[in-house]
């Protein structure tokens, strides 16, 4: 599913974020990447949605090479890639719907699918009582379910989230990873950047461990394993 | 592309117009008053030029000839101004068509200036040849080189003051300065809603970061702002229009009612002018396209 091999980065401020990183993660797979602030996560996360380009080695995600993808195929691997970040990313003038709807709007997609999966990723989320509601009158948690769903509704093979748990309260947190398991059962290959030691100790999955841009442990049913 | 994106980039389009309530009337206001300069100064300048040719086509070397010449004689000194340098045209006026021609030019309203036409019996006119240059500004020259040939008593042009030769002047200068000007106020236009599109799409930064992040492609990125622009020209163009319509309606008529100048006409609004309100249209269209596809391009990175 994802591949990565031998990758660096380099910033042109010459920052050295990934020093020659291996992985493979295979479909299907929950795997949280963890690591001090600065390791590299983020770039890490960042290279698998093609925000950013490594500076050497090649990435592999669902059979489309990342390290030779032209600037105007990227909207292709974005359909297949969902992405959910710590600050949701939500268009505050747009409804729940509409903000889901969106992500099918803007590939196209016939007007009757988009209203029937909108309502059926929402229902997913539980939020489809808010469906008319603008983000700003929902709750943190809210409004990270509706970016999940959004993120899903067009059935990516991936979904990759940049702590998505960083700006909710710990009950909140729990509901979102309870979402997030969700859509791994159903085949949806997930990998989360997380510094929230406890969500990873307690659901145990696939734990990444990042530190000066090199993957320095990896283990499955792993635990968070360091002081942050 | 499909005709449901089409529409929907129609939508996108018009909806952030209103979305953008106070960013889209500063731009309209700025596409209006632009365009409606753009457009008075255009009218202006047709009607400049209109009246220019006018005149240019009246400007003549009239020569006399010597009332005692015969008809070989006026037979060779027709050739003779003919082979003259910058010389179009030559026409022989017998001074019984002259009289006519005169009488014409002094009749009011369709009763003849009957002392004129009392000389009908006894024509003081002589004969004469009028004398066309190649270009206008050739009747000073013209008129020296002519006098010098024999059987000519006199010749001249225009009116002979040089008034003629200041009018040229004055309507080129007026013509190239507004010329400058009107390109000068299109740089101005063009400016100006590039910039507010750039301040427009600032704002939705945040938009098309997450339409990129969710596979949209650039075109399709672009093209609501590519419509937006497109109904900013047009809005801005609407009121310079029908105030151009209105009000050179309006100026026609009041020129006509208060000079009745017989030898001045003025462009008629069918079809010059609604010509003129379809070149402003598209203007304001373009510039309206040419400001966001520009100011997109630069936030695509494409």
């Amino acid at each position: 599913m994802i591949e990565m091999r031998d990758v660096w980065k380099t910033y042109p401020n010459g920052v050295m974020a990934l020093n020659g990183v291996d992985v493979t993660i295979e479909k299907g797979e929950f795997v949280y990447v963890v690591g001090p602030s600065g390791a590299g996560k983020s770039t890490f996360i960042k290279l698998m949605y093609r925000e950013e380009k490594p500076s050497k080695g090649t990435i592999q995600i669902d059979r489309i090479n990342l390290s030779k993808l032209k600037e105007k195929h990227i909207p292709k691997l974005r359909r297949k890639v969902g992405v959910v970040f710590q600050d949701f990313k939500l268009l505050p003038k747009l409804t729940v719907y509409e903000n889901v709807a969106f992500a099918l709007e803007v590939v196209g997609e016939h007007p009757r699918t988009i209203r029937k999966r909108v309502m059926e990723v929402l229902d997913l989320v539980k939020l489809k009582h808010k469906a008319r509601f603008l983000p700003d009158e929902l709750s943190g948690g809210e409004q990270q379910r509706v970016s999940l769903a959004r993120s899903i509704v067009n059935n990516p093979a991936v979904i990759i989230a940049d702590e998505p748990t960083g700006n909710l309260d710990p009950e909140t947190a729990w509901g979102i990873m309870d979402i997030f398991e969700r859509i791994n059962t159903s085949g949806t290959t997930v990998v989360m950047a997380t510094h929230n030691r406890e969500i990873v100790d307690s659901i145990q999955k696939r734990v990444i461990a990042i530190d000066g841009g090199m993957i320095v442990r990896d283990e499955m049913a792993g635990r968070y394993g360091y002081e942050a | 592309m499909k005709l449901r994106n089409f529409k929907r980039h129609g939508k996108e389009g018009l909806k952030n117009l209103g979305r953008n309530g106070w960013m889209t009337f500063a731009s309209v206001s700025s596409v209006t008053v632009a365009l409606l300069l753009v457009g008075f100064f255009i009218a202006l300048m047709l009607n400049l030029n209109f009246i220019s040719t006018q005149i240019k086509d009246d400007v003549a070397v009239k020569a006399y000839i010597v009332r005692t010449a015969t008809d070989d004689q006026i037979d060779q000194l027709h050739e003779e101004i003919q082979a003259l340098p910058r010389v179009a045209n030559v026409k022989f006026i017998p001074k019984e068509q002259g009289l006519e021609n005169l009488i014409e030019s002094m009749s009011h309203d369709g009763e003849e200036a009957t002392v004129l036409a009392d000389l009908r019996d006894e024509n003081p006119l002589p004969d004469s040849f009028k004398i066309k240059g190649k270009d206008p500004e050739d009747a000073i020259a013209i008129k020296k080189a002519v006098e010098q040939l024999d059987y000519v008593t006199k010749a001249k042009y225009g009116d002979g003051k040089g008034t003629v030769k200041n009018l040229f002047n004055v309507t080129d200068t007026a013509r190239n300065v507004g010329l400058a000007l009107i390109i000068g106020l299109l740089f101005t236009t063009v400016f100006l809603i590039g910039n507010t599109i750039k301040l427009t799409i600032v704002s939705r930064r945040r938009e098309i970061e997450i339409m990129k992040l969710v596979g949209a492609t650039n075109s399709f990125i672009r093209l609501p702002f590519f419509v937006e622009g497109l109904l900013l020209g047009v809005l801005g163009s609407i009121l310079p229009i029908a105030l151009l319509i209105v009000a050179y309606r309006a100026f026609y008529d009041i020129f006509y009612h208060n000079y009745e100048m017989t030898f001045i006409e003025l462009i008629p609004l069918n079809p010059t002018i609604y010509y003129l309100c379809g070149g402003v249209l598209l203007i304001g269209a373009l510039i309206g396209i040419w400001g966001s596809v520009t100011s997109v391009r630069k936030f695509l990175k494409v």
